[in-house]
């Protein structure tokens, strides 16, 4: 069954649901991805903090060995960087890192790749994700920012809708940090570099596609972290379900009736 | 207890749980055959998909400015072996590199010999497996120029490159098949940086795949041994790492 659209749009509805209704929020295409990209995330983070381990260290450019000068030096306690309890595994091995990560690399990349595909054609990146002109307008987006700080969140059909911030942080993730990743991951492999030159001069070199995964990692756990808050503060029961079982209770609005 | 703070309770309670979960988790499977044997099946994806995108393609060459200015030498940095130590003080005037196993006509091929055949100089890049990268000149014969000279048997599938160092107990050795072993930048470099290829470098040769990771590049090249499979060869994995840490064989990535 794909019959489910992504988000009912209040406008293409005869009746616009009411605060307190349940409504079918996410398709289970994006609900398999979201549950294979936490697993698949979380892994490919915590096997990276190994790997980096082994070299904790970050340069600009094609080379940096100790020898040259790195941007970043992550200092050791008790000989690592980052901590047994950040890691996969937990005791120092790169090879069992590297293990985790080249397999799972696997998942997110063609997991990526297919969720926008299914997303291009069935829709739900331009009808759902796809930032509107007039949500560009710098009064727009301070409008959300200001809604955000108050913990405003849209009521009713209006709750169906991504706002501003909301499209900014998942277009961020889809089509820029995990992108980012997987091409900075290849740009690593000394045979892609002979074979992809392209990724190599596009990210200026090994160590410096080194350095944006790095930061590409980085981003994903701010973005891991926000998101987590904002579940929490919209209610994370609801926002659970809805991931869980598509189905969504559009939030009341304060004088409506419970 | 009211409502709100279990319930924060609980959830941070469940995010401990959760998080100790995976720890160990990840730890057991880690340690479980049957799930690192899954995960072994990645390497050779990697290897059919990346030699489907680069084929032959070069690895890429840098110009003379872009090199490191120091290289780091890493792994064995010398060698304790007596044999090699009596060449080492005489230069290696009196050693030669053997070639034998699966071939028509095992050679043994003096360092004068290898400096005597047509030469390839190239300034690539050196990626280790712990992250770093260091750019250098190496210069040296071509690997499928040594082959050809040997003639290889129809049923030699991989050159085994034995090594003089011992690192952590057992002695060093790598292998390559033939796909690598004859590709154009695949030589035996005895000369790195318009010198002498230094001991911390694997002196008197040391071998240059460059499309793949620095712990395949074996220094202290002794024997090339051409064998139809890697099975009964040390750990029968294909190299000291492969036997002794799990690292994949195939290091194109």
């Amino acid at each position: 069954m794909m019959a489910t659209d992504e988000v009912i749009r209040p406008e293409t509805q005869p009746f616009a649901p009411q605060g307190g209704e349940l409504v079918k929020r996410h398709s289970i295409v994006t609900r398999i991805w979201h549950w294979i990209n936490v697993l698949t995330v979380l892994i490919m983070l915590m096997s990276g903090l190994m790997i980096f381990n082994a070299h904790p260290r970050l340069y600009w450019g094609e080379f940096g060995a100790n020898p040259d000068k790195a941007w970043l030096e992550i200092p050791e306690t008790n000989g690592v960087a980052f901590p047994g309890w950040v890691t996969i595994p937990s005791t120092y091995s790169l090879a069992d890192a590297r293990l985790w990560h080249l397999a799972f690399a696997w998942v997110l990349a063609l997991g990526l790749l297919f969720y926008l595909i299914w997303g291009l054609v069935r829709g739900h990146i331009i009808r759902d994700l796809h930032i509107r002109i007039a949500e560009w307008k710098p009064s727009h987006i301070w409008q959300d920012i200001k809604e955000h700080a108050a913990l405003r969140f849209p009521t009713g059909a209006a709750a169906l809708n991504y706002n501003v911030l909301q499209k900014l942080a998942y277009c961020g993730v889809l089509f820029v940090l995990l992108p980012l990743i997987i091409l900075t991951g290849l740009t690593m492999s000394p045979n892609l570099n002979a074979g992809l030159t392209v990724l190599l001069d596009l990210f200026g070199g090994r160590q410096s596609a080194r350095s944006l995964h790095f930061i590409a990692a980085f981003g994903l756990v701010g973005f891991f972290l926000v998101h987590i808050t904002m579940v929490i503060l919209a209610g994370p029961i609801n926002e659970l379900r809805s991931m869980i079982t598509g189905w969504y209770r559009l939030p009341r609005d304060k004088g409506e009736a419970a | 207890m009211n409502g709100p703070i279990s319930r924060r309770r609980l959830l941070g309670a469940g995010a401990l749980g959760a998080g100790s979960l995976i720890l160990s988790g990840c730890d057991k499977l880690n340690s479980s055959p049957g799930f690192r044997s899954l995960l072994q099946g990645a390497e050779g994806l990697h290897m059919r998909s990346q030699r489907l995108i680069t084929g032959d393609a070069l690895a890429r060459e840098y110009s003379e400015a872009e090199m490191s200015p120091l290289f780091r030498a890493n792994g064995s940095t010398s060698v304790e072996d007596s044999t090699y130590k009596r060449h080492a003080a005489t230069g290696f005037s009196g050693w030669a590199l053997v070639v034998d196993g699966l071939v028509k006509q095992p050679l043994a091929l003096p360092l004068s010999a290898l400096q005597a055949m047509p030469q390839r100089t190239q300034i690539t890049r050196h990626d280790c497996v712990e992250g770093w990268s260091a750019i250098g000149k190496w210069q040296g014969p071509q690997l499928s120029a040594i082959l050809a000279k040997a003639g290889l048997l129809p049923t030699a599938r991989y050159a085994v490159l034995h090594c003089a160092d011992v690192l952590d107990g057992s002695p060093y050795y790598e292998s390559i098949d033939l796909i690598d072993a004859f590709h154009p930048q695949t030589i035996l470099a005895w000369r790195m940086n318009d010198k002498m290829l230094p001991i911390a470098h694997g002196a008197p040769l040391r071998l240059r795949v460059e499309r793949q990771l620095g712990y395949k590049q074996a220094k202290y090249v002794m024997r090339i041994e051409l064998r139809n499979t890697l099975a009964g060869l040390y750990g029968g994995s294909g190299g000291h790492w492969e036997d002794n840490r799990d690292y994949p064989w195939y290091a194109g990535i």
